[in-house]
């Protein structure tokens, strides 16, 4: 069978690394465990700091972060990036906003309240001390985010302003008009530049991590390639901390930025890193729907849109070719306030795209066809610009209605939006315990490339805030743990460890370049992307996920005897050849999702499977509305953790079972 | 793949490209027969399809620079007939869609030429001159932790919605590419400007306008000579009042700092 060269060589570092799912969560009242922890935790004092070498992979807002923080500590640390800047990272894209719970408006916000909502949000599938301590440190991310100079709204007193956002009823979201992630990227980024002139970073911009070096069970080290030259080079340290961002673009087409990969990841998950629920992947419910078959990406309008705007679609399957005007209002349905009228066109992601799938599929879609089918609903600001004025509009989303309308053609002030659901974010990555530590010791997980605090679904804002909670406050504090417990600087890149990841990376190259066959990368990409999409994504069946099963092999297979890599560049710039590598691993990563997807009975957040969900029955008997998410807490309230065998098609299943203290587990309504 | 009903409108342009094999090649243009181009798609959704085709015919894709494809990370560049990002006002290259295009055109497309910004391959270049100015002071210096309350000091909103204008560059390159001196006058500004123009920015207002003119000189930009090329080429709209306010900044620093 055609396959890559390195996959057993791989799996036989793993042999000694523990495949325990131990949370290591502190003891004591959930309000007290972060507090408790940091006492507990060992110090490395300032003399002893300077000795050791962290690696940060990642430089969006978790690895920015880490790596800044880190370095005003005073540890060396080395930090890497596949973009050409730093500032680049696709944490930059982030329109909406950033949760924290500092009750600015008196609404009723606490550190309480912002824990409870993300363990609801998350379906009841986080780890609740990690959550806990999330919303604790949310406080503080702004005030340090504010003294950088980012420059958040303010209110016409010059204190901080806020808005509500998805999934919430308090206004607790922080904001920089729709460029919420690029305001708080360049502070991370600024602090890094600091760091680089001043501190102990050293940047690594076009550098790709190709493979993770294990040495004695612990991991000490990366291979890169340098984009620019083509170089192959070792990078050895104490400990490695990825922020590497989610796997989205497996299914080609996401919000994600084109370069967004789960290779470094994957590398770990191959060298014995457990990966956790790679089947909660978020389905965003306002992006900008496909316009053809070249279409290369998709864009997010901000989640933010839906205070304002209304959702609605026609009423009669025969309305959906009219223009949205000459629809009468009473022909009209606002499904989302219909249905949910308590949260209306604020219900939580997952529900509303769920919604605006289901009456595309009735028939009542509008726009263009796309197989079939008019993969569109109107987000309507008709209203808003009525009651506001245009002006007030235009100041809270104008960046946003340009970038619609430079897209599409069409003014959102005259005509609705059009929007629907497309991948956004991934909840499941990395298993981390409590110190955001793998279970191979020394490999530390943050941001959106762990799985840790999003459960089956990520509320609105809260993607930020957890990379930069990450970053800036826990890993500096969490990692003297593991580095207390090593020599510093025992391992050098002369070590057999780094021999055989170099020549294992290499040969994966040649073996890259040496096929020559029929097919570019991106037609690879494709193919298995949308099988993704219409077997693993917004809605899942048995069949579905089996039938994905049954062809991904093939399409591995296909793609390690029949891709064509530009053989132009072998040790030089090849963006065909980084792609290529890229696609490789999101074609064993699918297969990963998919069987994740497939083991996991029930329906939860972001993992709708169509054979749970509640029935009319159900409805009478008030365990739940028809048609909603049919969790088993019985049989899964658990952490898949998923071991590498060697053989990507079984990986071996370990769990972490979830226990709630804190927060009952309830039907998640949000009527 | 998903048929796509009705049939989009179809666009058949030459292409003229900038092929450079790296930093010491010399470079030249190369013709491309470009039938098919559906006006909905983005300029470097165009750029995909050509590269398709090429590497369908066994040839070497165009080498471009690219990333978040919705206009805010700044990776994307390119010269379009003589205009950084393009036709489009205030528009990236990867927000440019075909529809700005007719059937029939000739297009030329060319990297971002500066010194400081030297070609990788074809239309990709280095720009981590850039980086190198931000590392000279385009930052407020707080440790994490160390931060205050935030709502400590109130800031009157038209100042942070000045401070957010100059926030808002993203860092492309367009300014430069499009300044006949290769001058990096507008980056800077903006950066200096939205911190020096922030209470938390006064502690370091003097080394910041300082470092952040001296490191642009030293990356090899040229120097500013009041053209305003670069604010036609923004795509984010950075007014060139920015420049002035880095001025009197840079003056008086500069005086501060021989006083001392």
């Amino acid at each position: 069978m055609a396959t890559e060269p390195d996959q057993m060589a791989a799996h036989s570092a793993s042999q000694e690394i523990p495949m325990t799912m131990n949370s290591a969560i502190p003891e004591g009242p959930m309000a007290e465990k972060w507090t408790r922890h940091k006492m507990a935790s060992k110090l490395i004092n300032p003399k002893n700091k300077r000795k050791y070498k962290v690696i940060v992979v990642g430089s969006g807002l978790a690895g920015g972060s880490a790596a800044a923080s880190l370095s005003e500590l005073g540890y060396q640390v080395e930090c890497f990036c596949y973009q050409d800047s730093p500032r680049r990272a696709h944490s930059i894209a982030a329109q909406g906003g950033i949760n924290a719970a500092k009750n600015y408006q008196n609404d009723g916000d606490s550190v309480h309240r912002l824990f409870y909502d993300t363990v609801k949000g998350g379906d009841f599938r986080s780890r609740e001390a990690n959550v806990h301590r999330l919303a604790e440190v949310s406080v503080d991310i702004i005030d340090q985010c504010v003294a950088q100079g980012v420059p958040f709204a303010r209110e016409y007193g010059g204190l901080l302003a806020n808005r509500s956002f998805g999934g919430a009823q308090v206004s607790r979201t922080f904001y920089a008009r729709g460029q919420t992630g690029q305001q708080l990227l360049l502070g991370a980024y600024s602090a890094l530049c600091k760091e680089i002139e001043h501190g102990n970073v050293t940047m690594h911009p076009r550098t790709e991590m190709l493979d993770l070096v294990v040495v004695d069970g612990q991991a000490k080290g990366i291979i890169c390639r340098n984009l620019k030259t083509g170089a192959i080079t070792r990078h050895a340290a104490d400990a490695v901390c990825l922020a590497t961002g989610g796997y989205g673009n497996v299914f080609f087409l996401s919000t994600n930025a084109m370069g967004c990969n789960v290779m470094a990841a994957f590398r770990a998950h191959r060298r014995g890193a457990l990966f956790s629920n790679p089947c909660y992947t978020q389905i965003h419910p306002t992006c900008i729907p496909r316009s053809g078959d070249y279409q290369s990406k998709l864009t997010l309008m901000s989640e933010s849109l839906r205070n304002d705007g209304r959702v609605w679609v026609p009423k009669n399957k025969e309305d959906s070719q009219k223009a949205p005007g000459d629809i009468p209002e009473e022909d009209r349905d606002y499904y989302l306030e219909r249905k949910y009228p308590s949260f209306g066109n604020l219900a939580p992601r997952d529900i509303s795209s769920r919604a605006a799938k289901e009456v595309c599929d009735e028939g009542r879609g509008v726009g263009p066809e796309v197989g079939g089918v008019r993969q569109g609903v109107y987000l309507d600001f008709a209203e808003a610009i009525n009651q506001f004025g245009q002006a007030t509009i235009e100041e809270r989303y104008g960046n946003l209605f340009e970038m619609y309308q430079r897209i599409t053609g069409e003014s959102p002030y005259e005509l609705p939006m059009r929007i629907y659901p497309a991948v956004h974010y991934t909840m499941g990555g990395l298993w981390v315990d409590y110190n955001l530590m793998s279970n191979l010791p020394g490999l530390h997980v943050l941001g959106e490339a762990n799985f840790s605090d999003h459960g089956a679904n990520r509320l609105g804002a809260s993607a930020l805030m957890q990379g930069l909670a990450d970053g800036y406050f826990v890993a500096p504090a969490t990692l003297p743990n593991y580095l207390a417990t090593q020599k510093p600087g025992s391992v050098t890149t002369d070590h057999a460890a780094f021999e055989e990841a170099e020549k294992a990376v290499t040969e994966r190259l040649e073996k890259l370049l040496s096929i020559q066959g029929d097919r570019s990368v991106d037609s690879f990409h494709r193919e298995v992307g949308l099988l993704c999409w219409d077997n693993c994504g917004m809605e899942r069946t048995k069949e579905g996920l089996e039938d994905a099963l049954a062809k991904i092999p093939k399409i591995r297979e296909e793609f390690w005897s029949n891709v064509r890599v530009p053989k132009s560049g072998v040790s030089s710039f090849n963006p065909e050849l980084e792609k290529a590598g890229r696609v490789a691993d999101f074609i064993d990563f699918a297969e990963l999702m998919c069987i994740d997807a497939l083991h996991r009975e029930e329906s939860c957040g972001g993992h709708f499977r169509a054979e749970h969900q509640y029935t009319e029955e159900d409805q009478k008997d008030g365990l739940g509305e028809v048609g909603e998410a049919k969790r088993n807490d019985e049989n899964f309230a658990y952490v898949a953790g998923w071991e590498h065998t060697g053989d990507p098609s079984h990986p071996r299943l370990h769990k972490e079972n979830l226990e709630f203290e804190e927060v009952k587990l309830a039907v998640r309504s949000y009527k | 793949m998903v048929s796509i009903k009705g049939q989009p409108n179809l666009l058949h342009l030459t292409l003229k490209i900038w092929r450079q094999d790296g930093p010491d090649d010399k470079g030249h243009f190369v013709d491309i027969d470009a039938p098919g181009i559906p006006t909905s798609a983005s300029f470097l959704e165009m750029l995909d399809i050509i590269n398709e085709r090429l590497i369908g015919e066994g040839k070497d894709p165009v080498a471009f620079d690219h990333d978040c494809r919705e206009g805010i990370c700044g990776m994307c560049s390119l010269v379009i007939n003589g205009v950084a990002h393009g036709p489009e006002k205030a528009t990236t290259t990867c927000q440019l869609h075909m529809r700005s295009f007719k059937d029939g055109d000739t297009i030329h497309i060319e990297p971002f030429r500066a010194k400081a910004f030297p070609v990788i391959k074809d239309l990709a270049v280095d720009r981590s001159a850039f980086d190198s100015i931000i590392r000279g002071g385009g930052y407020i210096s707080v440790r994490t932790g160390a931060a205050p309350e935030a709502n400590n000091t109130p800031i009157p909103k038209p100042v942070a919605d000045a401070a957010f204008d100059a926030a808002a560059c993203i860092g492309c390159g367009a300014c430069v590419a499009a300044c006949k001196n290769a001058s990096a006058m507008l980056f800077v500004a903006a950066k200096a400007g939205q911190l020096n123009s922030l209470p938390q920015g006064q502690a370091e207002r003097t080394a910041r306008s300082l470092g952040m003119v001296q490191a642009m000189d030293k990356a090899g930009f040229g120097n500013c000579t009041n053209q305003y090329e670069c604010e036609a080429a923004c795509p984010k709209e950075i007014d060139r009042s920015w420049i002035t306010r880095l001025n009197r900044s840079y003056t008086a620093a500069f005086a501060r700092k021989s006083l001392l």
